[in-house]
C-alpha cells in the first residue's frame, strides 16, 4: 500500500496537548472495569486448586448450593468438550478438566447475591484431589524423571529422545558458526537465568458478564483487546462470535498480561447458569497465582570476538518453560538474542517447555529481555575482558539498513546507530562514578505489530469529528490519535474527540499491544480522516462546479486549485459539515487492513547504580533511555513509555521473581512480597527521542511500548558487575544474591 | 451477618450506609455508596490505590472496615476539585502526563495532597518517600514526582 509520508512541517504532531480523558482520569469518574453495576448483579468467586499437580477426583457443591443466595456453580462440566488446539488450551486453562495443573489453577466458580456469600460458599464447595509430582523449574522439567505434564502433546518439531515436557523445538541459522568462532581472538560461552516476574498492572482483571440461555451475551471488561476476549470466550462457550458484544473498559494497566481470558468465559457461564448478570473481579493474590506471568528462562550463549570488537559468530540456546501449557516465546526471545548486530554466523535453538505454573502471557516484549540479559551481559563480558569500550563495540558491530538480520531477513531503515551515537554523546556516558559506583549499558530490540485494525471516523454537523477505534487507551493513545486526525485534516485537536468502541462498532481489531495502536491505529486513523476530506473536496468540487481534481484539502478547507480551477472562496470543513445533509448526506470515512510496515525498535540504555557492598543492596542512581520512536506523536507519552519500561526491567533485574516452595505453591502472593520498584526506589529517568522515521507509517510512527523493557536487565546486570566486582548471571540480582558473590569473591 | 447503620461525611455531604462488618471502608465507597474513585489494586495494604482520607489522616481504605467511618470525615478523590475547577495536583497531573492507565491517579492524587497539607515544599526524596506507599506500574513514577513538586510551587505561590 503506497503511503503518501510526511516527515516534516507538522502543526500538531509532536505537541504536548492535554489528554482527552485527563479529567475523567484525575477525578475519579473514569469507569474501569470493577466500576461496572448492573441491575440483579450477582458476584462470582473462583475456586482454585491449593496443589501444584492433582488429579481432580470429585467435586461437591452441595453445601454451597444449600446457602441461600447462592445461584450457580459451575465446573468444567459446563463447558463444551471437543475444543482443539490452543482453543483446548485456553479452555483447560480457564476451568481445570481433568487435572489441576498449578497453584491457583480453577477448578470450579460459584455466583451469589454478594461478594461475601460468593466467597462462603466457594469455602464450601468440596474437592477431593489425589496429588501428583510436580516441577516448577525449567531446566528440572527437562531431565530425565520429571513428571510428564501432557505426555504426548509435543508437536511434530520436536527431536526423538527430548522429556515429553518439550513441546516445541526451534533451530535456525546461517554463515559458518565454526569458521566464525576459529577466526575470533575470544570465545566465551555462560549460561543466564530468569526467574518469571508478572506484568504488576495495578488493576485487577475484573468483569460483568451476562449471557442468556439463547446464546447472546454482553461483557464489560479490563483488557487490551476486546475481540480477542470475545474470540477466546465464544470458543471457550462454544457460542458465535457475533452474539457476543464486549466493551472495553477503561484499563489499568495490561502491558501483555490482557490480552487473553482467565475468569471471563467463566463469568458468563455462571450468568447463563444463574440467568442473571454476574460480576468477577480477581484479588491480587489470584492476579499473580492464577493469571499469566512471563516464561523463565535458561539460556546458553556464546560468542567469538576479535581483538578489535568485531564479533564473528554468536550461537544461543534458549529454554523457556511458559506454564504448563505450550508457546513460551521462544520464536521471539530467538528473534531478538542478536538482532542488534551484523554477525556473520548466527545459531538460534530453542525449547518450549513445560511445567506445573501457570499458563504464561505476552509481558512487553515477550521473550526480549530475557534475551537481553543473556546477550547484553555476554557481550560486557567480552569487551571487559578486551578492554573495548562497550558502546563503541555495539556501534561497530550494529544492525543497521541492509544488513541480514540476525533472524533472516533484511533490515529497512532503522535507528540502533542513532541511539548508540545519540548515547556516546551524552553527558550520562562520561559523568564522573563514585567508590561502590559503576556504570552499565545496552542496547536492545523488539520487532512491533501492525495486525488486524478497523478504524471508522464521521463528521459531525458543526465540522468536529468522531474517530471510533478497537484499540483500549492505556496510556494516551486517544491523545496520539487525535493529533494524527487533525494533522491530517488540518483542525484543531479539540474538534476530534476519539472513542474506543465495542465489538459491535467496528470489525475485528486486535489488542493494544505489540506496541502496535499508535502505528495501525494510527495509520487507520490518518486514511479513515483523509476520506473525509476527499469527499468534503468533491461536495465542495460540485459547489463550484469545477472536477474534484481541481480542488486540494489544506488546513481544514477545500481549495480550488490548478490551472483551470477558476477563483472561489475557500470552504471550511465547518461550512461543509453544515450543509452535508442537502449535498449528498452523512459523511464518514472508514479504513482497515491489517499493516504490515510497522518498523522494529532499537533502543540503549546507561545505568549507573551503587552496591552496598556490607549489605548486597543495589540503588539505581541515574537512569538514561535513548529509543527510536520514528516520530513521537505526542512526546510526553512516549517518554512515559521510556520509563515505564525501564522502571519495569529494573524491577526484573532487582528484585521481582516468582517464588515457589517446594510444594510447587508460590510464596509471594501478595505486593508485599512481589515487590515491584516504588517511588523512592527510583530516580528519575532521562530519556532521549531517537526520530529515524519509519517508512511504513504516514507519519514515520515506530512503536515504542515494548522495546524500553528490554535493555534494563542486562545494563543493570553490567553496572552491578562495574561498581561492585562480581558477575551475576541469574536474575532476579536482589541483595542476598549480590552478597552471596561479594563474599565468594573474597 | 447483621449489617449495621454507618453515619459519615464524605466529601462534605452527610451519607449513610448499611455495612456488613466484614466489609471494608473501600467496599462502602465503591458498592454502596457509588463512588468508585478510589480502587482496589491489592486489598493488603499494599499499593496504595484505595487512598482515602479520615479525619484528615491518609489511609488505606482497604484496611479500615465500613463500620469505623462511624462519625468520621473522609475526603476521596471525588471531592478534590471545586465543582469544574481542578485541583492544583489534578491540573499539574495531566499537563505532565503523570498518568499513563490512571488506575493509580486518584490514589496518588489524595496521598499528594495529604503530603502538601504538611509539608507545602517538599524536597523531591520527600515526595518519593512519602509515595512509596503507592504503587504506579506505568510510569516509572518521574513524571508524577514533576507533577506533584510543580503543583507544590503553583500552590505556594498562591496562583
Ligand atoms: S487496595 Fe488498598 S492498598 Fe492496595
Ligand atoms: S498510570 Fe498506570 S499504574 Fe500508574
Amino acid at each position: 500500500m503506497p503511503l503518501d509520508t510526511k516527515t516534516t512541517g507538522f502543526k500538531y504532531i509532536g505537541t504536548r496537548p492535554d489528554r482527552p480523558d485527563g479529567i475523567d482520569k484525575v477525578t475519579g469518574k473514569a469507569r474501569y472495569g470493577a466500576d461496572a453495576y448492573a441491575p440483579g448483579m450477582l458476584h462470582g468467586v473462583m475456586v482454585r486448586s491449593p496443589h501444584a499437580h492433582a488429579r481432580i477426583k470429585k467435586i461437591d457443591a452441595t453445601k454451597a448450593l444449600a446457602l441461600k443466595g447462592v445461584k450457580a456453580v459451575v465446573t468444567r462440566a459446563d463447558f463444551p468438550t471437543g475444543l482443539e488446539g490452543e482453543d483446548w488450551n485456553i479452555q483447560e486453562n480457564c476451568m481445570a478438566g481433568e487435572v489441576a495443573l498449578y497453584d491457583g489453577h480453577a477448578v470450579a466458580a460459584v455466583a451469589a447475591t454478594s461478594l461475601l456469600l460468593a466467597r462462603e460458599a466457594a469455602k464450601l464447595i468440596e474437592v477431593e484431589y489425589e496429588v501428583l509430582p510436580h516441577v516448577t523449574d525449567v531446566d528440572e522439567a527437562m531431565k530425565p524423571g520429571a513428571p510428564a505434564i501432557r505426555a504426548g502433546a509435543a508437536d511434530y518439531s520436536v527431536p526423538e529422545g527430548l522429556h515429553p515436557n518439550v513441546m516445541r523445538y526451534i533451530e535456525y541459522g546461517h554463515g559458518d558458526l565454526e569458521a566464525g568462532f576459529a577466526a575470533a581472538d575470544l570465545v566465551m560461552e555462560n549460561t543466564y537465568k530468569t526467574e518469571a516476574t508478572h506484568q504488576g498492572y495495578i488493576e485487577p482483571h475484573a468483569c460483568l458478564a451476562q449471557l442468556g440461555s439463547d446464546g447472546k451475551g454482553e461483557m464489560w471488561v479490563c483488557t487490551q483487546g476486546h475481540w480477542f476476549i470475545r474470540r477466546m470466550s465464544a470458543a471457550v462457550l462454544g457460542i458465535d462470535v457475533a452474539n457476543l458484544r464486549v466493551t472495553p473498559s477503561e484499563i489499568g494497566g495490561g502491558f501483555g498480561g490482557k490480552t487473553t481470558v482467565f475468569i471471563e468465559p467463566v463469568a458468563l457461564a455462571l450468568s447463563r447458569k444463574a440467568g442473571k448478570p454476574v460480576k468477577m473481579v480477581m484479588t491480587r493474590s489470584e492476579v499473580l497465582r492464577a493469571t499469566g506471568p512471563t516464561s523463565s528462562s535458561s539460556i546458553d550463549v556464546k560468542m567469538g570476538m576479535k581483538k578489535d570488537g568485531t564479533m564473528t559468530a554468536a550461537k544461543v540456546t534458549m529454554r523457556m518453560q511458559g506454564g504448563a501449557f505450550p508457546m513460551a516465546p521462544i520464536d521471539s526471545a530467538l528473534d531478538c538474542a542478536f538482532s542488534c548486530y551484523n554477525i556473520p554466523a548466527v545459531h538460534h535453538e530453542g525449547y518450549d517447555v513445560l511445567a506445573n505454573r501457570p499458563k504464561q502471557a505476552a509481558y512487553r516484549a515477550p521473550g526480549s529481555p530475557m534475551a537481553a540479559f543473556a546477550t547484553e551481559s555476554l557481550v560486557d563480558e567480552m569487551c571487559r575482558a578486551l578492554g573495548l569500550d562497550p558502546l563503541k563495540t555495539r556501534l561497530k558491530n550494529a544492525s543497521r539498513e541492509g544488513t541480514k538480520a540476525s533472524f533472516g531477513p533484511t533490515f529497512p531503515r532503522i535507528g540502533l546507530v542513532e541511539t548508540l551515537e545519540a548515547a556516546i554523546a551524552h553527558p550520562h556516558y562520561a559523568a564522573p562514578l563514585g567508590t561502590n559506583q559503576g556504570r552499565g549499558v545496552a542496547s536492545g530490540y523488539w520487532m512491533n505489530w501492525g495486525g488486524e485494525t478497523s478504524v471508522s471516523a464521521a463528521l459531525g454537523e458543526d465540522g468536529s469529528v468522531t474517530v471510533s477505534v478497537g484499540t483500549p487507551d492505556i496510556g494516551g493513545s486517544r491523545a496520539s490519535m487525535a493529533l494524527m486526525a487533525a494533522e491530517a485534516l488540518g483542525i484543531p485537536y479539540e474538534n476530534v474527540r476519539v472513542n474506543v468502541v465495542d465489538t459491535g462498532s467496528l470489525g475485528v481489531n486486535e489488542p493494544t499491544h505489540g506496541s502496535r495502536a499508535t502505528y495501525a491505529t494510527g495509520l487507520a486513523t490518518i486514511e479513515a480522516v483523509k476520506q473525509i476530506s476527499s469527499k468534503l473536496c468533491q461536495r465542495a468540487a460540485d459547489k463550484w462546479g469545477i472536477p474534484a481534481e481541481a480542488v486540494i484539502w489544506e488546513d481544514g478547507c477545500a481549495k480550488p486549485s490548478g490551472p483551470n480551477a477558476g477563483e472561489f472562496p475557500p470552504l471550511t470543513i465547518g461550512e461543509l459539515a453544515a450543509e452535508m445533509g442537502s449535498t449528498g448526506g452523512p459523511i464518514s470515512g472508514h479504513f482497515e487492513a491489517t499493516p504490515s510496515g510497522h518498523g522494529g525498535s532499537f533502543g540503549t540504555h546507561i545505568v549507573d547504580v551503587e552496591v552496598d557492598p556490607e549489605t548486597g543492596h543495589t540503588s539505581v542512581l541515574r537512569y538514561t533511555v535513548v529509543q527510536d520512536a520514528g516520530k513521537a506523536i505526542h512526546p510526553a507519552y512516549v517518554e512515559g513509555q521510556f520509563q515505564g519500561g525501564a522502571a519495569q526491567g529494573i524491577g526484573w533485574a532487582l528484585n521481582e521473581e516468582y517464588i515457589y516452595g517446594a510444594d510447587g505453591r508460590l510464596q509471594n502472593t501478595v505486593f508485599l512480597d512481589y515487590r515491584i520498584p516504588v517511588a523512592s526506589d527510583l530516580p528519575m529517568i532521562d530519556t532521549v527521542i531517537v526520530e529515524v522515521p519509519n517508512p511504513g507509517h504516514p507519519y514515520g510512527v515506530r512503536g515504542v511500548g515494548e522495546t524500553g523493557i528490554t535493555p534494563p536487565l542486562p545494563a543493570v546486570a553490567n553496572a552491578v558487575h562495574a561498581a561492585a566486582g562480581v558477575r551475576l548471571r541469574s536474575l532476579p540480582m536482589s541483595p542476598p544474591r549480590i552478597l552471596a558473590a561479594i563474599k565468594a569473591k573474597g | 451477618m447483621t449489617q449495621i447503620h454507618v453515619t459519615t461525611t464524605v466529601n462534605g455531604d452527610e451519607v449513610d450506609f448499611l455495612a456488613d462488618p466484614r466489609e471494608t471502608l473501600l467496599d462502602c465507597l465503591r458498592d454502596k455508596l457509588g463512588m468508585t474513585g478510589a480502587k482496589e489494586g491489592c486489598g493488603t495494604g499494599d499499593c496504595g490505590a484505595c487512598s482515602v482520607t479520615v479525619d484528615g489522616r491518609l489511609v488505606c481504605s482497604c484496611l479500615v472496615l465500613g463500620v469505623e467511618a462511624q462519625g468520621k470525615t473522609i475526603e476521596t478523590v471525588e471531592g478534590m476539585a471545586e465543582g469544574e475547577k481542578l485541583h492544583p495536583l489534578q491540573r499539574k497531573f495531566i499537563e505532565h502526563a503523570a498518568l499513563q492507565c490512571g488506575i493509580c491517579t486518584p490514589g496518588i492524587l489524595v496521598a499528594a495532597k495529604a503530603l502538601l497539607a504538611q509539608n507545602p515544599d517538599p524536597a523531591e526524596e520527600e515526595v518519593r518517600y512519602w509515595l512509596a506507599g503507592n504503587l504506579c506500574r506505568c510510569t516509572g513514577y518521574d513524571k508524577i514526582i514533576r507533577a506533584v513538586l510543580d503543583a507544590a510551587a503553583e500552590m505556594r505561590e498562591g496562583v
